[in-house]
């Protein structure tokens, strides 16, 4: 038997909303399959499963807020044996009633031993551990602020008292509906908020900017796009992306990710792309594997990927896992985009927009169209001659756009 | 109150003894007319002559063993061992003789001896004289090991071990030897089976032993000017751990850092990590640490020498990376 619990979609998550079931009981279901669709602050979003098997019971009905960790489905593994039906957590809402979640009066605790098909389990001090269980606090809506981001027993002393300021506090209307827009564009300033707000109060910034010749880029890329049918074409935007990948590779130290301690090297390259919203707003989900991709896979991908994100449409992995984050506000007409970084990421490259410039070449002096490139990164993680190094490395790629 | 070098506390530990009881008589290398080589039983064979402060031939392991036979014949004998580097000559007596002869007599013999001897680094005396292996000891069944880290302890262990009917073994630390401390005769025998609290603290338990407790005192010191109080624990006995001190402050703290200048691997130190993950698992918050010797041949060189040995500096640093969080 498999628990498949609600996520924790981002640092600062503390409950969801489950939008639709994608299955129903009796459904087989595969590692990797969509399963529900969950609403958070950053927008819905589609989870997939870790366990192959089949959808056995479904335990929270769409609409309903739980809290991150909540069990909302079993699922039973190939070959296990059928278990004794579970309770519903939480009441299937009446008919002809919108779908207005109550909040939960006490959350499931969560139990003792999890299968460790179900992700990897919260590091946790056994002290905390044991304390988190007498005070019927739930480990997985803990953050962890110990090494390693361990949660240890005062931060589970806090979440205590904070769920016991939450529960004395009047329920808050802004959770509880589902369609209202308004409600969850002010949830993704919220969101928007404390993320930027914690990245400028904890991060020691530092700026690099270059201006690129795109002479090159654009002359390969109208050769290329000549003979292409129209909707095949790709944008400048993907051959920067793809350099910014390759670039990364020579200088791992900014694709990393900051566990608290130090800034650890993340193994893939997954370079989360800015995608404004259109009611407001902006996420930057992740492109996978950007440095194994040929440009026309990335166009696809970029094209999918803007297209999901301002339709809510989401994966759960896309939204936790960029390992570096691109925003290119070029459309905007401004010159150059002085990013914040996007926790626990350690660095972000901003793209202004192309424009044309008197410039020297071969002592003549001829108009090439320039971008400015400015990376903001973590001086915890990194120092300016890394960056420096980085930014030459981007204009060496986009100077030789076949090899990208 | 009166203060003292350890030293002296020593000897004069051993002065009440030959004074107080006729069977108890000391024995080692260079005990008798030189003074003991760390001049701890200087005046003692003016004042108690031949018979009873004697000394011996290099050879531990025979001289080991005379104090075993002495001890079996209703003396009680105090056997100096130059250091504990030397000490590995005897370790067949200890641990196939002293340490099982009341077992293999089925209780009908017992061997009440005491061993003295100095143990650490620090004195700038090269590899072979500069280990620390009262950590070896403490793996025997059969004898007591304890280390004295005040110069109190140092003046009243001795008359606490002469009255335990097996083997105990007293490790000085060598670097102890010409430290003042108060000695107070008011306070009574020293519990041989007890460790001690010398510093309460709330946040993180600092366990050691021997020479180190001053290092540990320390680093509480330059902790408490940051915000962190350490409770400082002196084992005092290695061998049995007075585990219910232990985990009555790994309870208060959640956190315990183990301080010894053994090597890690194998070490005693891991044996007091094992017992805290065994029997107090859920007091703990964090990973147990400790704070060991670099695992190579003591140094030579004094900056060496220094950077092999824990300090107070690398107390102070495994404290802070254990408490340190980071939102």
């Amino acid at each position: 038997m498999a628990e498949f619990l609600m996520p924790k979609l981002g640092t600062d998550m503390q409950e969801g909303i489950l939008v639709e079931w994608l299955k129903k009981p009796g459904d087989a279901v595969h590692r990797g399959d969509l399963i529900a669709e969950v609403e958070t602050d950053k927008g819905t979003i589609q989870v997939e499963c870790f366990t192959s098997g089949v959808l056995e019971q479904i335990l929270v009905p769409e609409g309903s807020t739980v809290p991150v960790g909540t069990v909302l489905a079993i699922i039973k593994e190939e070959g296990a044996p059928p278990e004794a039906i579970r309770q519903p957590v939480v009441a299937a809402p009446a008919a002809g009633q919108t779908a207005a979640a109550k909040p939960l009066e006490a959350p499931p605790l969560a139990p003792t031993v999890k299968p460790s098909t179900v992700g990897q389990r919260a590091l946790m001090s056994p002290a905390a551990r044991k304390r988190a269980r007498e005070l019927g606090v739930d480990p997985e809506s803990i953050h962890g602020t110990g090494r390693g981001g361990a949660i240890s027993l005062e931060d589970v002393e806090k979440a205590a008292a904070a769920k016991a300021a939450v529960s004395t506090a009047p329920p808050a209307t802004t959770t509880a509906s589902v369609s209202e827009p308004a409600a969850r564009m002010a949830r993704i300033r919220q969101a928007i908020a404390a993320a930027m707000s914690r990245s400028k109060r904890e991060i020691p910034h530092y700026y690099l900017s270059t201006s690129i010749d795109m002479h090159s880029a654009l002359s390969w890329l109208a050769e290329k796009n000549a003979a292409l049918p129209v909707p095949d074409r790709i944008l400048y935007a993907t051959l920067l992306i793809k350099a910014v990948a390759l670039a990364l590779r020579e200088t791992p130290e900014l694709n990393a990710l900051w566990d608290g301690q130090q800034g650890v090297i993340a193994k893939d390259i997954h370079i989360g792309v800015a995608v404004s919203l259109r009611q407001g707003g902006l996420i930057a989900p992740a492109i996978h594997h950007v440095d194994r991709l040929s440009l026309e896979e990335l166009m696809v991908k970029l094209r999918d990927l803007v297209q999901r994100t301002r339709t809510g449409a989401l994966r759960a992995s896309e939204m936790t896992d960029p390992t570096f984050t691109v925003t290119n506000l070029g459309e905007q007409g401004v010159e150059s985009v002085y990013g914040i970084i996007n926790p626990p990421q350690v660095a972000i490259v901003g793209f202004g927009s192309i424009v044309q410039r008197p410039w020297i070449v071969d002592g003549q002096i001829v108009p090439r169209p320039i971008i400015t490139a400015t990376l903001a990164a973590d001086h915890r993680v990194s120092d300016g001659h890394r960056g420096g190094l980085f930014l030459r490395a981007l204009d060496r790629w986009l100077q030789e756009p076949a090899k990208l | 109150m009166t203060t003292m070098t350890y030293r002296e506390a020593i000897r004069q530990g051993l002065r009440e003894a030959l004074h107080d009881d006729p069977r108890v008589f000391l024995m080692g290398e260079d005990v008798g007319r030189y003074g003991g080589a760390f001049a701890c039983s200087r005046g003692l064979l003016e004042e108690f002559g031949p018979e009873r402060i004697r000394d011996t031939p290099l050879s531990e392991d025979a001289f080991m063993g005379l104090g075993i036979g002495a001890a079996l014949g209703g003396m009680r004998p105090i056997v100096e061992v130059m250091t504990v580097n030397f000490s590995l000559l005897s370790l067949d007596q200890v641990v196939n003789n002293a340490a099982i002869l009341r077992h293999m007599s089925g209780g009908q013999f017992s061997v009440p001896l005491v061993v003295r001897m100095t143990t650490g680094g620090g004195r700038r005396v090269a590899s072979q004289h500069s280990n620390s292996f009262e950590g070896w000891y403490a793996h025997i069944p059969g004898i007591t090991v304890v280390a004295p880290a005040t110069v109190h302890d140092a003046r009243f262990m001795l008359q606490s071990a002469l009255k335990e009917p097996d083997p105990v073994f007293i490790f000085e630390h060598i670097m102890l030897l010409p430290e003042q401390g108060a000695v107070d005769e008011s306070l009574g025998p020293v519990d041989l089976r007890r460790a001690v609290v010398r510093r309460p603290g709330k946040e993180v338990t600092l366990i050691t032993h021997g020479g180190s407790l001053g290092k540990c005192l320390t680093a509480a010191r330059t902790l408490a000017e940051q915000g962190i109080e350490a409770e400082v624990i002196d084992l005092r006995c290695l061998r049995p751990l007075d585990m219910a001190t232990i985990l009555e402050s790994v309870a208060k703290t959640h956190r315990a850092v183990i301080v010894d200048e053994a090597w890690r691997s194998g070490s005693h130190a891991a044996e007091i990590s094992a017992r805290i993950m065994e029997e107090g698992f859920y007091s703990l918050d964090a990973p147990v640490a400790r704070v060991c010797s670099a695992e190579v041949p003591i140094p030579y060189a004094p900056q060496m020498e220094d950077a092999a040995l824990p300090q107070p500096t690398d107390i102070v640093r495994t404290v802070q990376e254990m408490i340190s969080s980071h939102g």
